[in-house]
């Protein structure tokens, strides 16, 4: 009985995704459009952090990385605790009025996902130059000219961390429940909307977006595979 | 053409020592590298070879004692260059790799093309412009490593045993480079542990050994009547402890 009922809840899901069902394929529009945001200004932000720790020296340089590379475990939930806290009406940027926006989300999934993407652009850009110093030395290249090569020539690693901030803001459910409310037509993300629909027992609807973030998370690990492939063929 | 800009030579150590903590590689250092022959810098693995190599490039800098390139004491090399034992290649195409090097030495784009071609037949690597570097040979990347050198247009160009990792066929189509470079009057300074390329190549030998020059002088004089105790008993073969 029990699996019958299972059997009839994963093709109803199944007809939502194959017949594009308007609810679904706006919850996942959103979804994309905020954690895509967040990934552009994650990537603003941690790039040329990452850069910066990569390539130049100071004290405390060795406490920072520590300190970067533990914030990609930063809880979801305390993120959106600490943007909640910024944005509420009393807080210091409570003015702008972005609490239960999606910019709000895109605030919250960027903090979330720009210490992964530094940390692992400043991993991949100090390999790189530990192995390209001396060449780069000695043909007199400038420090300008030395960061856009060793961007350039690490493209295809940078991209894996930008792929990896995707994935992990397109799964959290934490950040975006707290300072999007779930608002629905409005901040309902795919992740919300799972965790909403099982508590309701909507499970065709939860189950349909399951499949299509699945998906997402495949398509975002193959283009990353594919990524780093074409950058072993292209530059050996 | 490029522009001329000023000269690195001579190169010239004086009084240099460097040293990392208490240990010391090169100890007091005075030596000249001007133009002319070959100057093969012999010794012992360990001697301080590849560190003397590294400040006479200004890869390092000395911790006493100065090193002026052309009269200057600092500055970002003109006309030297330099070839390691391990090149490391660009994550790009061959004429990519040559197309860098000539950008970082200033040279206008459009000039690129024929140069490129010109590098590439220097080093016989016709042909394989389009290959990624990183997947040639040992043999071939540093035949690429030698042709990239000698895009920046040197005046000297300094080897760090660029034929260790080598077979003989390879060592003998980068020995060749190395005598056409010299024969165009460009200053070679390489660095070796192995007595026959260094009676192969060399006009002037620079002996060192615990990070001091033992002995130096023009090849035939060295290699037929050595003046110290310690050259005879390198040419001998007999172990530097």
């Amino acid at each position: 009985m029990k699996c019958n009922q299972n059997g009839m809840e994963t093709s109803s899901a199944l007809e939502l995704v194959l017949r594009g069902d308007p609810a679904l394929l706006a919850i996942v529009r959103l979804s994309l459009a905020v954690s895509l945001s967040a990934v552009l200004f994650a990537a603003l932000v941690g790039l040329p952090l990452g850069a910066a720790l990569a390539l130049t020296r100071f004290p405390g340089r060795g406490a920072a990385i520590v300190v970067l590379n533990a914030l990609m475990g930063l809880p979801p939930v305390v993120v959106g605790l600490a943007v909640y806290l910024l944005l509420s009406r009393s807080g210091p940027l409570g003015e702008l009025g972005l609490l239960f926006t999606p910019q709000a989300m895109v605030i919250a999934q960027a903090i979330l996902i720009a210490p992964i993407v530094a940390a692992l652009a400043r991993q991949t850009l100090e390999d790189l130059w530990l192995e390209y110093r001396d060449e780069l030395s000695a043909m007199g290249v400038g420090p300008a000219r030395r960061i856009a090569t060793l961007i350039w020539d690490g493209r295809f690693s940078l991209l894996t961390a930008l792929l990896a901030g995707f994935g992990r803001a397109a799964a959290e459910v934490g950040a975006v429940i707290i300072v999007g409310g779930n608002i629905d037509g409005f901040t309902r993300v795919m992740t919300t909307a799972i965790a909403l629909e099982t508590s309701k027992g909507d499970l065709p609807l939860a189950l349909g977006l399951g499949f299509v973030l699945i998906a997402i998370v495949v398509v975002v690990n193959a283009l990353a595979w594919g990524a780093r492939r074409a950058g072993e063929r292209m530059a050996g | 053409m490029m522009r001329a800009p000023a000269t690195d030579l001579p190169v010239r150590l004086d009084d240099a020592s460097f040293a990392v903590g208490t240990v010391t590689i090169i100890d007091r250092m005075t030596l000249t590298f001007a133009p002319g022959a070959p100057t093969l810098v012999i010794g012992p693995n360990g001697a301080g070879k590849t560190t003397l190599l590294r400040l006479a490039m200004g890869l390092a800098a000395p911790t006493s004692g100065t090193v002026t390139f052309g009269g200057r004491e600092r500055g970002p090399p003109l006309r030297r260059a330099f070839v390691f034992q391990r090149p490391v290649m660009l994550r790009r195409s061959v004429a990519a790799n040559l197309r860098y090097a000539l950008s970082a030495a200033g040279m206008p784009r459009r000039q690129h093309d024929g140069r490129i071609a010109e590098l590439l037949a220097l080093v016989g690597l016709t042909g394989i412009g389009d290959r990624p570097a990183r997947r040639l040979s040992g043999g071939e990347q540093q035949r690429l490593a030698l042709a990239r050198a000698l895009a920046r247009e040197p005046e000297i160009l300094f080897l760090d045993e660029p034929t260790a990792s080598l077979d003989p066929a390879a060592t003998k189509a980068v020995e060749d480079i190395v005598a056409q470079v010299a024969a165009r009057g460009i200053k070679v300074v390489m660095s070796t542990h192995d007595l026959a390329k260094a009676k192969r190549l060399a006009g002037d030998i620079v002996l060192i050994h615990r990070g001091r020059v033992v002995e130096t002088g023009p090849a035939e004089e060295f290699f037929a009547a050595p003046k110290t105790d310690a050259a005879r008993r390198f040419i001998a073969g007999e172990l530097l402890i």
